[in-house]
């Protein structure tokens, strides 16, 4: 039961990529590329800046794979793999709450799991530190935003899980209402002392020195020794259309693992459940069945 | 079986005890699925980034490279 339900979740998670992938390819790629247009068009002008003031040029990135493979291929093994594993993780999350959080349906279970997954892993952690698009980012600050955004999504998972754990014990004494809200201002009084505690990118310490203190890492325009502006910061539309479809594509992803995963886990746990759910209709003088 | 509306409330039961339980088996199971997938998520979204297995290798960030912009990762 338990690997049939973990097998059901990865293949969901897989699914749910693919149709992540679809939409990706289509909305989201065209703005990645005019990212990496307008970040090779500002390096271009930034060497040629660097070398009128007689500063040395830095050598470009590598370029294993070309664009088309990154974009047609690349993204879609990406997130075809990243929603199996996230599938995988639901399920275990699924077989372990199961039966210790209350008298819920397994159906309603395996809707809920993913959100909760959705909103630790991704959102929560989104709202301190956004996605985004090449261009965005000093490549000396790497180390320091990636174990900034792990500590995040890693705060964020445990202190939502600790969320549940303790509002399940406060239920005994208190009613749902009482103990799912102390839970969850928990939860936010946690992630809300993270974020006051955590810097904004712009405050790490190559962007000080290089910058001066700017909130965020998002290219300013670049000006020539007189002060002139000769090329503009990065696009503000280019950037909340990035983040927002950021955003819609977690929804796809967790989205298709919850309504894939919900009926196979009923089939599986609940089949009297799965066969009412099944033979439910919207018949004259009958409400339809809610399950 | 019978068309009623009430029919859901009572075959569609929601469980009230645990599913599994901590035994070696089920716990290795568990363990063994969950870190097969965090090391997906390390590969896509973190590896030849801010830390490298690999060393200096840029081969699965340059595959994965926009995945992990979308999916919120830091890049480069
Ligand atoms: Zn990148």
């Amino acid at each position: 039961m338990v690997k049939q339900l973990i097998g059901r979740g990865a293949l969901s998670g897989a699914v749910a990529g693919l149709v992540a992938f679809l939409f990706a390819r289509i909305f989201a790629e065209p703005i990645i590329s005019k990212a990496i247009a307008y970040e090779s068009a500002r390096d271009a002008m930034q060497d040629k800046l660097d070398k009128a003031q007689g500063l040395p040029v830095p050598a470009p990135g590598p370029d294993i794979f070309s664009r088309t493979i990154q974009m047609d291929v690349g993204i879609g093994a990406a997130l075809i793999l990243f929603g199996a594993a996230m599938g995988a993780l639901v399920a275990v999350g699924y077989v372990i709450a199961i039966g210790r959080v209350g008298r819920v349906r397994p159906f309603t279970l395996a809707l809920l799991i993913p959100a909760f997954y959705f909103a630790g892993a991704y959102f929560v952690p989104f709202l301190k530190y956004p996605a985004n698009p090449p261009a965005i980012g000093h490549e000396n600050t790497i180390k320091e935003r990636g174990a900034l955004f792990l500590v995040t999504v890693a705060v964020s998972c445990i202190a939502l899980f600790l969320a549940v754990y303790f509002g399940q014990k406060l239920h005994k004494r208190l009613s749902l209402y009482s103990s799912v809200v102390t839970a969850a201002v928990g939860y936010m009084a946690v992630m809300a002392v993270l974020f006051l505690i955590l810097p904004p990118l712009g405050h790490l310490h190559a962007n000080v020195v290089e910058y001066g203190r700017q909130a965020t890492e998002t290219p300013l325009p670049l000006t020539d020794a007189n002060g002139k502006i000769v090329f503009p910061g990065f696009p503000a539309d280019l950037l909340a259309k990035f983040r927002v479809y950021s955003i819609v594509n977690q929804v796809i992803l967790w989205g298709g693992i919850a309504l894939l995963f919900a009926p196979q886990a009923q089939r599986l746990l609940d089949p009297a459940g799965a066969k009412a759910a099944k033979e439910s209709r919207l018949v004259e003088g009958h409400t339809p069945v809610a399950v | 079986m019978s068309n009623t509306s009430a029919v859901s409330s009572t075959t569609s039961t929601p469980i009230g005890t645990p599913l599994i339980h901590a035994n070696v088996k089920t716990v290795a199971l568990l363990l063994g699925v969950s870190i097969l997938a965090l090391l997906v998520y390390y590969f896509i979204g973190v590896d030849e980034g801010m830390i490298s297995v690999f060393g200096k290798s840029m081969v699965a960030h340059e595959f994965f490279h926009d995945g992990r912009h979308l999916l919120g990762f830091p890049c480069h």
